[in-house]
This record gives C-alpha cells, structure tokens and sequence, in this order.
C-alpha cells in the first residue's frame, strides 16, 4: 500500500474539504447506491410484495450514518427514489427532528429531489414509528425503518427456530404470549410493536408503531415497504391487503385513547397526541404527534370536525 | 376391528450406519451397538398395532429404545425406517392408509396437536414452566385455533380439576409446583384436545411412592371415563400390570416378547422376560 503523498500546503484536500466532499458524492452513483446494490433491493421488495408480510433477506450496505439509525428506510429510499420523485421524512411523525432532518439533507445531496413536509404532496415517505394522519393514496408509498423484524422475537431466542414458526405458521407461542398477558394483568399490555396477521398467514411486525395506526395498515390504497438495516430483513404489506392485529374473540385489541384531550396547538381531537410537560410550571399540554397535519389544520383554522383523519 | 394406531418396521440408527448394522445387533447380538461401524440401533423393526380404547405397555430396561419408540411417535425425533398410520388422522385427511413419516412437518405437527397427547417422565419436557398452569394447557387450545380466552379458561379449569391440580393455582407457573403436581399439570394438558392417543413416557418415575400411587389413580380413573388408546412406557412392572392390557417387551432396540399383561408377567417366556419379572424388588 502506497501512502497519498502529503501536498505542500500540508492537507490532504486543496481547494478546501467543502469542495473535495462536494465532488466526491458527484463521484458516487445517482442516489449513493451502486447501481447493482439498487438492483438487489429492487428485487428483494418485488419478493416481499409477492409475500406480504414475509420477511426477505438482503444484502444490506454500509451507509453513511449507524446501523440503528435508519439504515434499513434509507436504503428502500434510494433504491427507489429518482429525479421525479417528491420525499418528507419524519421521525415519530415529526419533520423536524435532527434525524429526519439529517436523512433528508442525505438524500437531497445525492438524489437532488424535491423535499416536503405535506404528507399529499410526496411521493415517497419515509418514516420511524409513525404513520401519517392524513390518509395515503395509491400513488405513494410508505417505508418504514424498523429496528427489530421478526415479531416472535419476544418469545423466541433463536433465529432457526423463529424461521421454522414462520414456515410451519406455528404462532400459538404469540398467542400464549398474550394470553398469559391477559391473565396477568387483565389485558395485552403490548403497546407499540403489537403483533399483526398479514393476508392471514404471515405474522408481522409493524416497526413500533402505536396501536393507533394499526387500522391505516389494513387494506390500505397504498404500498407499505418495511426494512431493518441491521438485521438485514425487507417485508412489504401491498395495497388491499389484510392486516389485523392479533386479537382474542373477547379481548379486542385496542387502540390508545385521549379522553377529554384535544392538540393544544390545533385543537385536534381525533389525531394521536404527544404529552408535553411544561418545565417552567410543571403543566401537562398535548400536541399532535403529526407535526405536518397540526401545521395544516393550523394554518387553514380548520374546526376539529372537518379532520382528514378520520374519527375513531 | 381396525386397530387405530399401526407402527411396521419402525427403526432409528443413530449415526452413519454401514450396511451390516441391522444383522450385527439386536436382542440376538447383546447389542444395540455396531461393532463395525459404531452406530447405535436405538429401535430395529419394530411393528405393533394399537386398537381403539386398549391401554398398551412397552417395557424394558433402559437404554432398550422404549423411549425412542414414544418419541417417534410423537414426531419428535426422525424415524430412520418405517410406517406409522393412525385411522383418525387419516379420516381428517380425507384419503386412507398414508405413512404419516412422510407427510410435511406442518401436516405432521397439526395430526400430533389434533390426535395425541403426550406426558414425558421429566415435566421439563412438556411444560413451560415459566408460564402459568392455565397458560399451559391453553398453549394446545391456542394451536388448536381456540380465540376464546373465556372459554379457553373454562376449558383448562375442567382439565385441572379433572386430574386434581387446587385451581386456585391456575395462573402460578408450573416451575412453584411440587412434582407430582407438575405430572398432573402435564397430564392436564395432554388431555385438552380431547387426543384419540395418549403416550405416556415413564410418568411416575422420579415421584415418590404414594404420589407414584395417586398419580397412578388418576391415570386409570381417567382411562375409565375417557377410554383414550393410551401406550405406557415403563421399566416399572408395577405400572404396566396396573395400567394396562397388553405388553410389548424390548431389549436392545428389539421386541422379544408381547402378548397380555398378566400373561407376560405370570408366565414370561423369553429368558430375559423371566428375569426382569423375577427381579421385581
């Protein structure tokens, strides 16, 4: 191995770092990935719509932030965006936060799309641990980042022995697992992460999303693409199909619920709230946790009744 | 009549095997091991038919492949020969007479939670002892497609009352109770889908002798009530002269002897029958 030669000036980058990192990302393909890692990944998501609900393997890249840190959503995203392409991100269903934020300056320097806050206007979603309030179309797609794929994770140790489960559809073990949450503590305690059936045979997990976003999953008009970057895994639940959480004929799996609370900032009675407490006085207030849909209602001082969202 | 269970040349080697394993041991041979190629016959050839309601012993001494014959039953272990059909999952099925070594794992697994129970001498094996006793006998129910948490609980407070578990124990996990006890919750969960059979492997063996004898009760007074086809394993003569009907004997992986109980065990005719029956204590 041959050491760069030390340049003059004494750095390594003339003309300035800005200028050598600049040039470099016009040194990688359109959208950072190789074209062949794209190719990979393009076909691993046609499995996985093919399956809905079966986790897929692949191979998954090294990227330019953590494993952990949205890897798995990043890597759908540049696999599928392109020039025409219109992205938001958001993370818990804000826009604002450092790693939405960050994600979104990523792809804009190495795939020069239009970004956007508006969840009508994208095309592409990318998001963590939320669904948007405002209903998706078929001309969009949802990709989620998820930490942990398989769903029988929570009772079963093993890899081997949780791909058995899948391929023999043996999931009493979840079933059991609810069960004796039932019995302790009256009822499935299971908040984010809660176990669905997808087209009733493949059991999923949904990335830790509430509850309350359960029901947007079900035969739903758009493409809902999942992937974990760490663990290597896509699954996919395609438009019209059926998700539905694992529920017992008696005890109904629900959805949270905000009684008497309404967003403090849109007023909002139909959308899931974020508890904020006021440091400065100890208050407790509620805000939407779907930083975009609040704004809109915000700016259009719109009353409650007229929400997109739908009432639940 | 129609036995309801048939096993045909039912054989398991452990290791490679050689080609002449199967004439190099055997109850012949004193061994169940091949000089030549090391590998362990744990059963050879064994053949019996099972019928309905009828209570059938397997008896030996360890190491004798009565265990494996239970566990390849139960799909818990794959077979290295044979046939295995049972009537009722063939009429489930809807076609007659498969071997069912040759079905999927998946058909295999929903015949084993549909048509058998099993209850294995180490309560480790059949419980989870981390969940609850209800949790337990639900977990079958679950399989079975029970989404009913009312009924299932109803189903498993019949069970535990059944074969005398204090109900009150329902939701405590297995691994607080004594024994005899967790022997009576596995039995419990054996029976909750009402199996067509029932394999018990060595059940009393490691309990002391008065819960031996209550847990032996409760097997007969169950039999009595249910008539379930039911294959004891036990090295204990006792149990098998208690339970059942008919014995089978097996040493070193071979049958040598099987005929009525009380005729195996007052007149025995294979030398090594003679001796075990003469060595009861």
């Amino acid at each position: 191995m041959t050491r760069p030669e030390p340049t003059p000036s004494g750095t390594a980058f003339p003309g300035g770092w800005r200028r050598a990192l600049e040039e470099g990302a016009s040194r990688y393909s359109y959208a950072f990935l190789d074209e062949s890692a794209k190719r990979e990944i393009r076909r691993r998501i046609l499995k996985a719509i093919a399956l809905p609900g079966c986790q897929v393997p692949f191979g998954s890249r090294e990227m330019p932030i953590a494993r952990g840190w949205g890897t798995g959503g990043l890597q759908l995203t540049l696999a599928l965006i392109g020039p025409e392409d219109v992205l938001k991100v958001i993370d818990q269903g804000c826009d604002d936060s450092v790693n939405a934020v960050n994600i979104k300056k990523f792809v804009g320097r190495v795939a020069g799309v239009r970004m956007t806050t508006d969840t009508r206007a994208a095309t592409l979603i990318q998001t963590r641990h939320r669904i948007p309030e405002e209903k998706l179309d078929s001309g969009q797609v949802l990709i989620f980042q998820v930490p942990i794929p398989e769903p029988l994770r929570l009772v079963e140790p093993s890899e081997r022995e949780t791909r058995r489960m899948h391929a023999e559809a043996d999931y009493s073990r979840m079933w059991l697992y609810l069960y004796e949450d039932i019995v302790r503590y009256g009822e499935i305690t299971v908040g984010a992460r809660y176990p669905v059936m997808v087209n009733g045979r493949y059991l999923m997990d949904p990335s830790p999303i509430p509850r309350w976003d359960l029901p947007r999953l079900h035969r739903a008009e758009n493409l809902f693409l999942f992937c974990a970057g760490r663990e290597k895994r896509i699954y996919a639940v395609p438009p019209h199909t059926d998700v539905e959480p694992l529920s017992f004929e008696d005890f109904a799996s629900r959805v949270e619920r905000f009684p008497g609370r309404s967003c403090s900032r849109c007023g909002a009675g139909d959308s899931f709230l974020d508890e904020v407490i006021d440091d400065a006085r100890g208050l407790r207030s509620w805000v939407c946790s779907d930083t975009a849909f609040c704004e809109k209602r915000r700016t259009r001082n719109a009353p409650p009744a007229e929400a997109p969202g739908g009432s639940r | 009549m129609t036995p309801l269970l048939a096993v045909r040349g039912l054989t398991k080697r452990f290791g490679a095997g050689c080609g002449e394993c199967l004439d190099r041991t055997g109850a012949l041979r004193e061994t169940n091991r091949c000089p030549r190629c090391g590998a362990i016959l744990a059963c050879r050839e064994v053949s019996f038919d099972l019928y309905p309601g009828e209570v059938l012993g397997i008896v030996g001494e360890s190491g004798s492949g009565k265990s494996t014959v239970v566990r390849l039953l139960h799909f818990d272990l794959e077979p290295t020969a044979g046939e295995y059909r049972l009537a009722v999952a063939d009429a489930a099925a809807g076609g007659g007479g498969r071997n069912l070594f040759a079905l999927s794992p998946f058909q295999r697994r929903r015949i084993r939670n549909e048509h058998m129970g099993i209850v294995y001498q180490n309560p480790r094996l059949g419980l989870r002892l981390k969940v609850s006793a209800g949790g337990n006998i639900a977990e079958r129910l679950l399989m079975a497609g029970w989404r009913h948490v009312g009924r299932i609980r109803e189903r498993a407070s019949e069970l535990l009352r059944q074969t005398e578990v204090p109900l009150a124990r329902m939701d405590e996990p297995p691994r607080n109770f004594s024994g005899g006890m967790q022997q009576r919750v596995q039995i419990a969960k054996a029976l909750s889908t009402r199996p067509a059979v029932l394999l018990l492997d060595e059940v009393t063996t490691g309990l002391d002798v008065s819960v031996q004898a209550k847990v032996l009760d409760l097997l007969r007074s169950l039999q009595r009530e249910l008539g379930i086809a039911t294959l004891v394993v036990s090295h204990d003569l006792g149990v098998i002269r208690l339970l059942t009907s008919r014995t089978i004997v097996m040493r070193h992986g071979e049958i040598i002897e099987q005929g009525l109980s009380d005729q195996i065990l007052e007149d025995p005719q294979h030398p090594y029958t003679q001796l075990l029956v003469n060595s009861v204590l």
